[in-house]
């Protein structure tokens, strides 16, 4: 088992973000979680992705509990974990090729990443995980110069680049056109195929859902509402799933480099 | 009411030069009026020759060398000492350590180059190095402090991001918080080698080497031909190293 | 095609900058004598020793307090007095030296020519000569020729700040809205009146809020050019340092810091009030 959710809650101060979750997720499954914005699909990501600890309940990755481990042995167990991040927390100021390096981070030694940060050493392999989403002639331009939809690319291969066992993505194509979505949801199935990679994506676009993924998890308001293979999902469930959904898309704010000098 | 407290500040204000001029007793007349502009004209006079001597001038770019190694050493150990304060400033360390090394960095910063200077020539002596060991004494109290607030400043998530993925401490700071960092730290330090090359050409008037020091002796042995090649020698210093921070700046922190 | 692929277009860049740093640091080294070292020889240690012990208690005796009250006050008045001097040089200067004045570009839609531009190109330069210069060189100057006392310390400041000053108004006249005093120049008014009716409302608050700012600075700067004779704080702390005595030091460093903190708090309330 991959991935075992067990009663698990999670709280963000006052707000109840999710609520007694239970989930399974066997060796090599292929996930996509879907439901309306604010349901919870980010937060449990981020709890099987050990960024929050749950409040409630209990979490076992890969067979070990995250949350009783050593810091150490947390680290070491992290590193197996790949998480595609929304809109990918890249320094504006990294290069690309160092910003897909760093996925290795956690299986490197900290000598080896510090020499990496110098003068990248794996430059082909940086180049292979970003030619696959067509993004090989950008490995030398700096991340704040790229466009969202390109940003996401670059997170989805520093994934790639980290070969884990799990691979959790957030939104991972929310900012690409239809074409490259297609192409990029492709992409991280063969990968998950060819490897035995764990897989979990949460999605806005229920058709990409349907379309790649073999079982759909719908969550509304913190619970899981519906689990269940692609085929056995109807239109009343998602009519169900979606009521009364606000529109509402959430701004990343991007942060702009300010020196303030003083002058005396 | 607001526009009477106004009218009262400016009052004070006026109140205050007035009450300066009065207490200081100034004669500014005895300096613009009768026979003062002819003396100070005199004086002036004997600037306007500089001494152009091939020894002198020889002695004169040691100097300034020295000077320049002064304030670029000064901030470069600075740079170094600002960092390792700012890191446990900045919080990352716990809160124990965090106000030991803000008092730290506040008593460094308050204290003036120049009284630093005066006490690193007590412990070190005479020479360049007691004026570098007081440029980054001071400065590693002024960096660290803004080293500090932008690494409070610094956006989080890149280097969580980096710990989630099982990155360690210091993998995490170097690839997530460094990139966007470093540019300012840069800018920080190239503000205060502006800076430092103006104090480190006048460290030498308490005898921590340099052109100050040679200035100061000249002036004393009232040869104001050679103390005048001295200021022009730190003018062009000063001009200099403004010029060449604004290229390392256009290079690397604006890019 | 491979070892193309595989080269980082960086790397050569990093490893002459590297090399250039290092042969740049040898001879700093070298010639800046740095050897932190010896703050910590056994020899040395002692002798700052004896100087820190003796800073507690820091001295307050009524005599000494005497002599540091009137030191502060000197320190404050010569800032003030100093400032005031500058201000008197630097408003002319700065018309002379700003672009914002120019009658040829108010009728020219705005555009400088080289003609203008060189016209106001000495102010500039004396400005740039006056503020290069730092203040403690100008404040050594002038104890030789006006002799030791609070007198050297005001035309130090009134010197350097004069060309601080100056320099910054011209730069805030010429960054707000030219238009209005263009209007007024175009329909032949002269330029001082064009000044005060067009660009000095919108340019009035920054100048205060600077020029507040840099009393607070020069504050500072009066304290520091006591060193070299200028009076105040800075002489006092000179002469306490030379006689060793580590208690009137620490007083005085206190006494500073005070100021500081209240210079600072003034002028942010005076920047609040004003600007």
């Amino acid at each position: 088992m991959s991935i075992r959710v067990q009663g698990a809650s999670v709280r963000h101060g006052q707000v109840q973000a999710l609520s007694a979750v239970d989930l399974l997720i066997g060796q090599g499954e292929r996930v996509a979680i879907i439901g309306p914005s604010g349901a919870g699909k980010s937060s449990l990501l981020h709890l099987m992705g050990t960024a929050v600890p749950p409040s409630d309940g209990r979490l076992e990755l890969l067979g070990e509990q995250p949350w009783a481990l050593s810091a150490r042995a947390r680290q070491r167990l992290r590193a197996r974990v790949g998480l595609v991040h929304q809109a990918p927390p890249l320094p504006p100021r990294q290069r690309v090729v160092t910003a897909v390096l760093a996925g290795r981070l956690g299986q490197w030694g900290t000598l080896r990443g510090l020499l990496n940060l110098i003068h990248p050493g794996d430059v082909p392999g940086a180049r292979a995980a970003l030619a696959e989403l067509g993004m090989a002639d950008k490995l030398f331009a700096q991340c704040g110069q790229l466009s969202g939809g390109q940003l996401q690319r670059v997170g989805i291969a520093r994934a790639l680049y980290q070969r884990p066992e799990v691979l959790l993505t957030d939104e991972p194509v929310s900012a690409m056109d239809p074409v490259l979505a297609d192409h990029s949801l492709a992409l991280l199935n063969r990968h998950a195929q060819a490897h035995g990679v764990t897989l979990v994506a949460s999605l806005h676009a229920v058709e990409l859902a349907l379309a790649y993924f073999p079982r759909i998890v719908g969550i509304r308001a913190g619970q899981v509402a519906f689990d269940c293979p692609a085929a056995a999902v109807s239109e009343a469930m998602l009519d169900a799933l979606y009521a009364n959904e606000q529109l509402a898309s959430p701004v990343a704010a991007t942060a702009s480099l300010q020196v303030q000098i003083p002058r005396c | 009411m607001r526009r009477v407290i106004n009218g009262l500040v400016i009052v004070a204000i006026l109140a205050a030069v007035l009450a300066s001029f009065a207490y200081l007793e100034l004669d500014l007349a005895a300096v613009v009026g009768s026979g003062g502009p002819a003396q100070m004209g005199e004086y002036a006079a004997r600037f306007l020759h500089p001494d152009l001597s091939v020894a002198h001038l020889r002695a004169v770019g040691q100097g300034a060398l020295e000077t320049l190694a002064m304030s670029g050493m000064g901030t470069l150990l600075a740079m170094l000492l600002g960092l390792l304060l700012a890191l446990p400033a900045a919080g990352r360390f716990g809160w124990p350590l965090q106000g030991a090394a803000r008092l730290l960095l506040n008593a460094l910063r308050a204290i003036p180059e120049l009284v630093w200077a005066a006490l690193t020539v007590l412990a070190a002596g005479l020479g360049p190095n007691a004026g570098t060991l007081a440029l980054a004494l001071h400065t590693a109290g002024v960096l660290g402090r803004l080293f500090a607030e932008a690494l409070e400043n610094a956006p989080p998530e890149p280097a969580a991001a980096i710990r989630l993925q099982g990155g360690s401490q210091v993998a995490a700071f170097c690839f997530g918080t460094l990139p966007n960092l470093w540019p300012q730290l840069l800018a920080y330090s190239l503000y205060r080698w502006e800076n430092n090359i103006r104090m480190a050409s006048v460290l030498g008037f308490v005898g921590a080497g340099g052109l100050g020091q040679m200035l100061y002796a000249t002036l004393s042995l009232f040869q104001e031909a050679q103390a005048s090649t001295v200021i022009i020698a730190m003018l062009l210093l000063v001009l200099l190293v403004d010029a060449l921070s604004d290229v390392l700046r256009q290079r690397f922190v604006r890019a | 095609m491979l070892s193309t692929d595989q080269r980082d277009p960086a790397a050569i860049p990093r490893v002459l900058l590297t090399l250039l740093c290092l042969a740049l640091l040898w001879p700093g080294l070298h010639l800046s004598e740095l050897d932190p070292g010896v703050l910590l020889q056994a020899e040395n240690r002692q002798q700052m020793a004896g100087f820190v012990s003796a800073f507690w208690p820091p001295a307050h005796d009524a005599g000494f307090l005497d002599l540091l009250f009137t030191a502060t006050v000197q320190t404050l008045a010569v800032a003030t007095a100093g400032m005031t001097l500058a201000l008197l040089l630097a408003v002319p200067a700065s018309l002379l030296a700003s672009r914002a004045l120019s009658l040829r570009a108010a009728s020219n839609g705005g555009r400088l020519e080289p003609l203008s531009r060189a016209a106001r190109l000495p102010v500039r330069g004396v400005l740039i000569f006056l503020r290069s210069v730092p203040e403690i060189v100008w404040a050594l100057l002038f104890v030789r020729a006006v002799g030791l006392g609070p007198t050297a310390g005001v035309l130090a400041i009134a010197i350097t700040y004069s060309g601080m000053l100056g320099k910054v108004y011209a730069e805030i006249f010429e960054s707000v809205d030219q238009r209005p005093a263009h209007a007024l120049l175009q329909a032949g008014s002269s330029r001082l009146s064009a000044f005060l009716y067009g660009t000095l409302p919108e340019a009035a608050s920054e100048v205060v809020s600077y020029t507040v700012y840099r009393w607070e600075c020069a504050v500072r700067a009066s304290v520091v050019m006591g060193f070299v004779g200028a009076g105040g704080l800075g002489q006092q702390i000179d002469l306490s340092m030379r006689m060793f005595a580590g208690a009137e030091v620490v007083s005085m460093l206190l006494t500073f810091l005070l100021l500081v903190v209240l210079a600072d708090l003034l002028s942010r309330f005076l920047r609040g009030r004003l600007a």
